[in-house]
């Protein structure tokens, strides 16, 4: 009976139909663009509110709840009272990545706009242009010298640190930024799809409905864990973006 | 260990009979889960010492909670980032 099990290929699972050939318009871009669009529009509303309202209230005590923890969770603990200027930036890659992994479950999206590889690439390249760029504006060319060569460390091991120290600045980190985003949606994506079709495989397999409402019971759940994962990759991108901009601005530490 | 060995006989058997295709399909298969599976011990115990460490350095002083909880998000995302490899190899090997 579960030998019946039709588990779908990965074409099926992540490859959309396209309006206008290989590289047109499908629903993954349509879910980036309302993921862009979300937090600007609530924005726009809020700011709209802020003038009128004394005290804040719906979308603008919403919206500046966000600011506040990208303030003190992300820039307070991780770069200090010097990023500050940083917090357009990791508040828009905060919400982006947050919206985009939210539809994995909407109903009718049901897909994070982050489980294909293009949207996490984007950003960890972004990230990895605005540290190194923040590192060269405020150090100079000497930034690369002391990120290479990081100073107290005697002559002889610099042929063991640099390389180290080049493969894990700037190559591993876009990589794993990438990575880590792109792999948690599409494991959850995966996870949602491997419930949902087991739930209605076991709904026409008549003795073993019984245990369908356990595989459903663990649909919902994983639904909530999905929730949970799509706010902490958000907060991590944006953390480890702060983390990289702070090491760029003080690299003694 | 008797049956594991056996059933591997059985498959060694059915092997001959399958397209090249088919056994690379069942070779990227099992190879598949056996990456998983042994990518996701070192980083599984990694994050439970890690969060284990976190809270009793969180019970201990819990006026330092909130930059130990940060650091503590910062240290499950690199130890992660290795489980995540292992789980893209898993879906290169199983579906490319």
């Amino acid at each position: 009976m579960l030998a019946e099990v039709k588990f779908p290929g990965i074409e099926e699972m992540v490859v959309w139909p396209s309006v206008g050939g290989d590289l047109g318009f499908n629903k993954v871009a349509l879910l980036s663009l309302l993921a862009m669009a979300i937090p600007v529009v609530w924005f726009l509303i809020a700011g709209s509110k802020a003038r009128k309202a004394a005290v804040p209230e719906g979308a603008q005590n919403l919206a500046e709840t966000s600011i506040e923890f990208i303030e003190k969770q992300v820039i307070g603990q991780a770069i200090g009272a010097d990023g500050m200027r940083y917090l357009p930036l990791l508040l828009s890659m905060f919400l982006f990545i947050f919206f985009g992994n939210i539809f994995g479950i909407l109903p009718t999206a049901h897909f994070g706009a982050n489980a294909r590889m293009a949207n996490p690439v984007l950003l960890a390249v972004l990230a990895w242009l605005v540290f190194i760029g923040v590192g060269v504006k405020h150090h100079g060319l000497k930034y690369f010298k002391e990120a290479l060569f990081p100073p107290g460390v005697p002559k002889a091991l610099y042929i063991l640190v640099t390389p180290i120290e080049l493969i894990s600045t700037f190559l591993v980190r876009p990589f794993s930024l990438a990575v880590r985003l792109f792999a948690n949606s599409l494991a959850g994506h995966i996870l949602l799809i491997t419930f949902s079709v087991l739930t209605a495989t076991l709904w026409s397999a008549s003795p073993l409905v019984a245990v369908a409402p356990v595989s459903f019971a663990m649909l919902v759940a994983f639904t909530g864990f999905e929730l949970m994962v799509a706010f902490l990759q958000a907060y991590i991108f944006a953390l480890l973006t702060a983390v990289y901009i702070g090491g760029a601005l003080h690299p003694a530490h | 260990m008797s049956t594991l060995s056996h059933l591997a006989h059985t498959i060694a058997q059915q092997a001959e009979g399958l397209s090249v295709d088919d056994q690379k399909s069942i070779a990227g298969a099992s190879g598949a889960g056996m990456a998983y599976g042994l990518g996701a011990i070192g980083p599984g115990i990694g994050i439970g010492y890690l969060v284990g460490q976190a809270v009793q350095a969180m019970a201990r002083q819990p006026e330092s909670a909130g930059q130990v909880q940060t650091t503590m998000f910062l240290g499950i995302a690199f130890t992660e980032a290795l489980a995540l490899i292992g789980f893209v190899v898993f879906i290169l090997l199983k579906f490319v």
